[in-house]
């Protein structure tokens, strides 16, 4: 949940890339983390293997500027993909204001896809939450490759309860900030309608 | 929802700086730091500027979750100490109130034991200024008190964050 500080008068916000493993969540926040003016972004923190697959996970620390004197902040977080650190997802999830759930669109990852997205939906009810009531995005990665699906496939098998959704290319960046953009807007609504 | 939205107010984080400042002293401490369990800094006393707050409260937050977890998996309900040492420095780290982490940095001018001490203290009075400022936080929800920042914010005031 958002944490707000009257005594220093901050906003924060928690955000969680969720995903496939090697879908491009740590690639997204990579080049968020490269784009972004050095007195908007803290350390990017990775706890990742020998061989840059993520551990536990990416953490991103990111101001955005204030709104009516509030500086808002926003911390972006990745889980580890890969199926077996479920337990690890489980715990990155504790306390995420918005989700930002990143499609591999290669044909041969469609059914990781699917079983990460169920993942996500299983694990957030485990945890509480709702993933229909709480800011959700889509993110359709890897556009340029040669193997990928159709948006309109993606779309219905992924999408299902038509949230907002993007095409991207975490690489170069296309749709990388399109996509946070999204859910940080929905988090900020979110936040004015719940008081 | 999972948890409620934690709040804080001038009032109680001026009687949480005061506690922690306190203990900063009686513990001969280098730094503390209080982080919310999602990982967000709450406040923190001493040689605060040498550190990246923001980087140690998440990875405190994650470190507890971790072993949070650990701990449910042998059928404990959580681990509320840890204690990590190291050549200089260590930390010590606990649960306090079930909700916030108490994170003391100390080096061999203190002690473990006077740390733990000095912790279960702190952590006392901490635990009675978090209740009530939940319980404050949940008067004004219900009470439909207005206010929060947020309410009266228009889509050119997000959209501006983002320009």
């Amino acid at each position: 949940m958002s944490f707000i500080n009257y005594a220093s008068r901050e906003i924060n916000c928690k955000i969680v890339y969720y995903g496939p493993g090697l879908c491009g969540k740590t690639t997204n926040l990579q080049y968020v983390y490269q784009k972004t003016a050095p007195d908007a972004k803290g350390k990017m923190i990775s706890l990742a293997t020998e061989t840059e697959r993520t551990l536990f996970f990416d953490f991103l620390p990111l101001a955005l500027g204030e709104i009516r004197g509030f500086k808002t902040r926003f911390h972006l977080y990745t889980v580890p993909g890969q199926v077996f650190y479920d337990a690890s997802r489980k715990l990155i999830l504790k306390g995420v204001d918005g989700v930002v759930f990143v499609a591999d669109s290669q044909e041969e990852r469609y059914d990781a896809n699917i079983e990460s997205m169920d993942n996500l939906r299983y694990n957030m009810t485990e945890q509480g939450y709702d993933l229909d009531k709480i800011p959700f995005v889509i993110q359709y990665n890897k556009r340029d490759l040669p193997n990928a699906m159709s948006v309109e496939e993606l779309r219905r098998d992924l999408n299902t309860t038509g949230v907002m959704d993007f095409e991207a290319c975490a690489a170069t960046g296309e749709g990388v900030f399109e996509t946070l953009k999204a859910v940080a807007k929905l988090i900020l609504i979110d936040l004015k309608k719940g008081q | 929802m999972a948890s409620p939205q934690m709040v804080m107010y001038d009032e109680e984080f001026k009687q949480i700086n005061a506690v922690i400042d306190k203990l900063l002293r009686d513990a001969n401490a280098k730094v503390i730091f209080l982080v919310d369990k999602n990982g967000q800094l709450i406040s923190g006393v001493g040689e605060v500027e040498r550190f990246d707050t923001t980087s140690l409260a998440s990875l405190t937050a994650g470190n507890i979750a971790a072993t949070g977890g650990l701990a449910k998996l042998i059928g404990e309900k959580e681990f509320s100490i840890l204690f990590h040492e190291g050549e200089k420095d260590n930390l010590h780290i606990s649960i306090v109130g079930g909700r916030v982490i108490l994170v003391v940095l100390f080096d061999s001018r203190s002690s473990l034991g006077l740390v733990r001490l000095r912790v279960k203290k702190a952590s006392d009075e901490l635990t009675v200024i978090f209740d009530s400022l939940m319980q404050k936080a949940e008067e004004k929800e219900k009470s439909g008190a207005t206010d929060f920042p947020f309410a009266e914010i228009t889509d050119d005031d997000i959209d501006n964050l983002f320009s």
